[in-house]
């Protein structure tokens, strides 16, 4: 057992007596109670655990807990400004109403702002190859695209 | 457009008056009332609502009704409460409940709309809770059979309507004027002569002493006055999913709180015989780990181990080190494989009679033309992304249970026997599902985690890992087809009969096979072939199989819209002229139940998608066009689908999809749902397959059960024919139709006949 230092959505927490090999997914949802941060596969497969490290988005599933002391992490609580101010993704999922179930979108929302980070203004096949490792079972991704590209017109990347 | 949506629980930094949360625990269940005893409760109005026509879920149903103030208070103050749907406070806050297990369709969204449109309140202004469980009070808090709109319809817009009506009546008096002479619109009643106005919140206090209106004397607005219905209303709990908040089943959280995991047989209905439990309750953070004896069937708790740890993460590690010996010898050997030959050779042989109309044998022995065909489909399963999980914690002999399911109003009388409890004593809370397509109808998982809580001095959650989800589904039962069509000189479908299998229980053969077990001669919607014949065999069958989006339409409309495909084909006609044949005359089939074909719908349907897919345009070579229609749970569906097939690649370019359900209730939601089914179809047809040998399955996560990916859904064409019959639900006909769609569209571009699904199994994949 261990005691790890983690910054999450800018606050520095410290998880003591963990097993370092905890992956960062359960770390979040079981320790810090951040539970905005989806458990579907376990292995990688779906994106739905992803987060972003550093400003990449990584499967937080597979992400030893140990591994992340000292990086900044950001979750999908993370996203809108200290006034509650959404970001323009998450914005655009809601004019274009792209959930269903809902339970895979904060993955898409942080592969989406993760890739408007990189691309302010990406195309078709630009958001196909960012948001290609998040499974949506409901089935979602027409709106996707929609909504990304409506958030890129706002200025999503900011 | 938003409204707001708020748990039942109080959540900080909402502002509702504890008084509302007192009251709102009191409802929570009806199982929790019993304790309050009948003189606390409010006086009913018992309302019997003649249930839907033609074999259609009868319920009968009561709305809770305060005829008098004193039935329910806040704060010395009376709530207006006409029913269990509405409240009114003072203070002008309009509360609607959202009664409905929510896990995607939209119906937090759309049932509160439709109460808001009879009420006569702007949408911004209500809040939305999600209700109680009770079937006294609520009715049908199902989600399943794309039900939730045809059963909402006339009481819902009544509940509406009552409190309405209550409002007017009490402005009327308090003005002293006639009741004609007042309208309400905007959560105000308003005297038209004298301009005068007050607030539903004003009208409040004297409303809830006015006794309430028969709903036979009740007017509904007509549609065409509709402000709220029909708009495109995004979902009320957006926000809370875009910015990560708990309201999952599996978000909850409890101080001192344990975390578990049950393991069962790989082989389906396999016990646990002994396992490693003192090496695995060694385990760091491992709280206790033991055998659970099953108990009514694997619909309720099957026997397995469980494993109570300090986390979620210890609970995983240790269920790695859990060595179980299994007693296998009643347990499931089935093989697909093995079902795979003996359908063969089933269905080469006459069957038990299902379905004969006409004379096939004599259609056949005069055709001009015979083609015979042999279709197959897996079984898959639901894998809905949140993966099943349940809280439960038993304390001062209550079973109380967090439970995202599309069933809940069974569970106190599934789980009570379970939990050692009377009915009574199990009190429920509904939460939000990731994804259902019907794996949540069933509540083995809740029966899990009441078994474990019960051993367990602490609330308990349990989850399933994906592979114990994809292991022990209730699946979409596979099906085989051994289909003969004969044409007569005039290139005219005169003849068809199917051979098909039904998967029965083998401890009673006798048992009602699952959904799309005995396929009858009505699935396939060809009123017109004057000779038909439909014959099933048994094969006996421990793979637990249940409802799957669409049951039976799911898999039959592919084998039926292909086969008519193919017929055409062979009588060298066009497609479309070919399939409007075989529906005939517009009519209105049966007994005029909304779940009976009405040809008239199915024509318009297809004809419009005829034409916005631009059917009978040339293609390039390569690519190819495909049309179909199915009709199912109430809605009529039809789809043109265009495909470029570069070798073995299979591109969706777009899909044309032109629905009839009546009245689009949310353009929001119901269109999203009908885009997810388009791309859950696609998804199905292009890899996904259960296959099991010793009765236990071979896949276990979204590598070996792929999902359909970004990059290959296809662009969506959505357009409604808007009819003047009542809304139905969209949770499911818009997925049949399309598989054939593609395929016929396959066929198209290369004239290779998809008869084997996933379409892997053919060579080609979707890109």
């Amino acid at each position: 057992m261990a005691s790890v230092k983690l910054n999450v959505n800018g606050t520095d927490y410290t998880i003591d007596d963990i097993d370092p090999s905890t992956p960062l997914l359960w770390a979040l949802r079981d320790h810090l109670g951040l539970y905005g941060t989806k458990f579907a596969c376990g292995k990688a497969e779906c994106g739905c655990c992803n987060v972003l490290v550093e400003g990449t988005p990584l499967p937080s599933c597979i992400m030893p807990v140990a591994a992340m002391a000292g990086q900044s992490i950001t979750t999908i609580e993370g996203l809108a400004d200290d006034e509650g101010n959404l970001h323009p993704i998450q914005e655009a999922w809601i004019e274009h109403d792209v959930a269903q179930c809902g339970y895979c979108q904060p993955g898409q929302i942080i592969s989406a702002v993760s890739l408007l980070m990189k691309n302010p203004h990406p195309s078709d096949g630009d958001i196909d190859n960012a948001m290609t490792g998040n499974l949506c079972r409901c089935g979602t991704y027409t709106r996707i695209r929609e909504a990304i590209h409506t958030a890129a017109k706002k200025g999503g990347a900011a | 457009m938003s409204g707001h949506f708020y748990d039942v629980e109080p959540v900080p930094g909402i502002d509702l008056p504890e008084a509302y949360f007192t009251r709102q625990k009191a409802r929570t269940a009806a199982v929790e009332e019993s304790a309050d005893g009948p003189q606390t409760m409010p006086r009913r109005q018992f309302l019997k609502l003649s249930g839907i026509a033609g074999g259609g879920l009868v319920l009968a149903f009561s709305l809770a009704s305060p005829t008098r103030a004193n039935a329910a208070e806040a704060k010395g103050k009376p709530v207006f409460e006409p029913n269990s749907y509405i409240q009114i406070k003072p203070d002008g806050t309009i509360v609607l409940m959202a009664y409905s297990p929510e896990g995607g369709q939209g119906v937090h969204t759309f049932l509160p709309m439709i109460m808001a449109e009879e009420l006569e309140v702007p949408w911004e202004s209500v809040t939305i809770v999600q209700s109680g469980i009770s079937a006294e009070k609520y009715g049908r808090q199902v989600a399943g059979g794309s039900g939730a709109t045809p059963w909402a319809w006339w009481p819902i817009r009544q509940a509406g309507a009552t409190a309405r009506t209550m409002l007017v009546s009490a402005a009327a008096l308090t003005w002293k004027v006639p009741e004609s002479e007042c309208v309400a619109a905007d959560g105000q009643v308003k005297h038209l002569k004298s301009k005068k106005k007050l607030s539903y919140g004003k009208l409040a206090d004297k409303a809830a002493t006015l006794p309430v209106p028969d709903k036979d004397s009740l007017k509904l607005k007509d549609r065409r006055d509709y402000k709220i219905l029909g708009k495109f209303t995004t979902q009320v709990e957006n926000h809370a999913i875009v910015t990560g908040k708990p309201i999952f089943g599996i978000d909850q959280n409890h101080p001192g709180m344990v975390y578990a995991v049950y393991v069962k047989c790989p082989s389906f209905a396999g016990v646990p015989k002994k396992a490693n439990l003192n090496e695995v309750k060694q385990l760091k953070g491992v709280l206790d780990a033991f055998i659970v004896e099953g108990h009514g069937g694997p619909r309720a708790l099957s026997p397995g181990v469980a494993i109570v740890a300090k986390s979620t993460y210890e609970a995983l590690q240790a269920q790695q080190a859990l060595r179980v010996d299994w007693d296998t010898s009643a347990a499931s050997s089935d093989s697909w494989s093995d079902y795979q030959k003996q359908a063969r050779t089933l269905t080469s042989a006459p069957g038990e009679e299902l379905d004969n109309s006409g004379d096939f044998d004599a259609a056949h022995s005069k055709a001009s033309k015979v083609v015979e065909s042999y279709y197959s489909y897996p079984y898959v399963s639901h894998a809905p992304m949140e993966p099943q999980n349940c809280t439960a914690w038993f304390r001062d002999g209550v079973m109380e249970i967090w439970i995202p399911s599309q069933a809940p109003q069974g569970i106190p009388g599934l789980v009570a026997p379970i939990a050692g409890v009377d009915q009574s004593k199990v009190k429920l809370h509904q939460l939000r599902m990731g994804g259902g397509f019907g794996r949540r109808l069933i509540n083995d998982f809740v029966c899990e985690a009441v078994a474990v809580a019960r051993q367990v001095k602490a609330p308990v959650k349990l989850l399933w890992t994906r592979e114990a989800d994809m292991a022990h589904d209730f699946y979409r039962v596979g099906g085989f087809h051994n289909l003969t069509g004969c044409l007569d000189d005039n290139g005219k479908l005169a003849g068809l009969r199917n051979r098909t299998v039904i998967f029965v229980d083998p401890d009673d053969e006798k048992a009602n096979p699952g959904p799309g077990g005995a396929v009858r001669a009505g699935a396939m919607q060809c009123p017109e072939i004057p000779n038909l014949r439909f014959e099933g065999a048994n094969i006996p069958s421990k793979v637990p199989t249940g409802w799957w989006r669409a049951p039976g339409a799911c898999s039959l409309a592919w084998v039926f819209q292909s086969f008519i495909h193919e017929m055409a084909v062979a009588a060298n006609r066009d497609h479309l002229e070919f399939l409007l044949e075989q529906l005939g005359e517009p009519r209105w089939l049966g007994n005029k139940s909304d779940n009976a074909l009405n040809t008239e719908r199915a024509i318009n349907v297809i004809k419009e998608a005829a034409g916005k897919g631009d059917w009978g345009k040339p293609m390039p070579k390569g690519r190819g066009r495909g049309l179909s229609f199915y009709f199912s749970h109430k809605g009529y569906f039809a789809m043109v689908a265009e495909v470029t097939v570069n070798g073995s690649n299979v591109k969706v370019d777009r899909v044309v999809a032109v629905g009839d359900v009546g009245m689009l209730l949310n353009p929001a939601g119901g269109g999203n749902q009908v885009e997810g089914s388009i791309v859950d179809a696609i998804s199905v047809m292009a890899g996904q397959e259960i296959t099991f040998e010793n009765g236990a399955v071979a896949e276990d996560n979204f590598d070996s059960f792929p999902l359909l990916r970004i990059e290959a859904a296809p662009k969506i064409e959505l357009y409604w024919l808007t009819t003047d019959y009542d809304p139905t639900g969209l949770g499911e006909p818009a997925f049949p139709p399309v598989t054939a769609a593609v395929t016929n569209a396959i066929f198209d571009a290369t004239g290779k006949r998809i008869r084997t699904m996933p379409i892997s199994k053919e060579g080609f994949r979707i890109v």
